[in-house]
């Protein structure tokens, strides 16, 4: 008798068990959840071409003195075009130093995207080949990464950035970073 | 008719079949790199250097897709690391493990299908170990009672069990 309940129930069981395994894995979107391996680590060293200016090199030391925004973007990217007008109010709003990274991308379409939506960049880095973006550890567009005045990586998105990541992740930062503000009724 | 009537009539075919579908289990009838869904043109100093290439771009997850090793992604950044992979080894002379550094510096644990042990990972090392333990004491656990309850025949049970078998 009880050799007959056990295989009744362990298989039942087992398949609950696979079920509850597989639900709760299936709901978790990991992908978003994937901790940078350069969180709290140093932006790394590079040397790059501007994508604007054909004379400027831009290195890391650029990047340092004050907190820096650095997004990774190409036009190839819709999520990219999406959270552009966010990039432009952020821009548009505090003080922080703005520096994209034109990812794997033609750099006629990239110059002349920057020209019809707007450049919310104060340097934007030419990665044609994506070697900085394999430094970064992107492995996709839009990737957003957060610098102290340090140069370190205090925060990095994966996706775009939308209002409710701007309200809840990114404008908390800036205050702790002592970001400036330009106007004052910005955190609508 | 039926499945069996057209293997009865013809067990060459339902042989075959079989002898196919072992060679696409090993990857015998695809070249290496088609089954995989992609073919990279790059050039090796050695056959030992190539064999290190595809086994490291094996070992390494796809950052994007989440669950295709490096070499069977046709995601572009698996392109990409597989050709930075190409470039440290065979460019660069890096050993293996130094390789594996490299990627996992900047891609973390994620990229590694065999992550380290460590706080975040000791479950994915003992889980399926412990599932391996319940299913032994398990098994051991139904023969031992199967065993118990085949030896507990009655007296009268034996009897006539010895009975049915005689009058066979």
């Amino acid at each position: 008798m009880i050799v007959n309940r056990m295989s009744f129930f362990i298989p039942l069981g087992t398949f609950l068990v696979i079920l509850g395994i597989g639900y709760v894995g299936f709901s978790l979107d990991d992908r978003k959840q994937l901790p940078s391996a350069l969180l709290d680590k140093p932006f790394p060293e590079f040397s790059a071409n501007s994508l604007l200016d054909p004379e400027l090199r831009i290195r890391r030391q650029d990047l340092l003195g004050k907190p820096t925004l650095v997004n990774v973007w190409a036009t190839w990217c819709p999520t990219c075009l999406s959270e552009h007008d966010q990039l432009m109010d952020i821009a548009g709003m505090t003080e922080i130093r703005m520096v994209g990274i034109n990812y794997k991308d033609d750099v006629e379409k990239a110059q002349r995207w920057l020209a019809q939506y707007g450049n919310p960049f104060d340097l934007v880095i030419r990665d044609e080949r994506g070697l900085l973006g394999v430094e970064l550890g992107v492995y996709g567009a839009p990737e957003t990464f957060l610098l102290d005045a340090q140069g370190n990586i205090v925060y990095k998105r994966v996706g775009d950035v939308n209002p409710r990541i701007w309200r809840d992740e990114l404008l908390p930062r800036f205050r702790l970073l002592e970001v400036e503000m330009v106007s004052r009724d910005e955190a609508s | 008719m039926s499945i069996q009537q057209v293997l009865g009539r013809w067990p060459g075919l339902f042989r075959s079949l079989a002898l196919l579908l072992c060679l696409v289990c090993q990857g015998v009838v695809l070249p290496e790199g088609a089954a995989e869904g992609q073919i990279d043109i790059l050039s090796f100093e050695s056959v030992e250097q190539e064999r290190r290439y595809r086994a490291l771009i094996s070992e390494f997850r796809c950052p994007k897709c989440l669950n295709t090793n490096l070499a069977g992604s046709d995601a572009p950044i698996a392109k990409d690391l597989r050709l930075l992979v190409h470039r440290l080894l065979v460019e660069e002379g890096l050993a293996d493990d130094e390789i594996t550094a490299y990627l996992q510096a900047r891609y973390g644990d994620f990229v590694l299908y065999r992550p380290p042990f460590s706080s975040q990972t000791w479950y994915i090392w003992l889980v399926p170990i412990g599932l391996g333990l319940i299913a032994v004491a398990v098994v051991m656990g139904l023969l031992k009672s199967a065993r118990r309850s085949s030896t507990q025949l009655s007296p009268e049970d034996r009897a006539r069990l010895d009975a049915m078998i005689r009058e066979r």
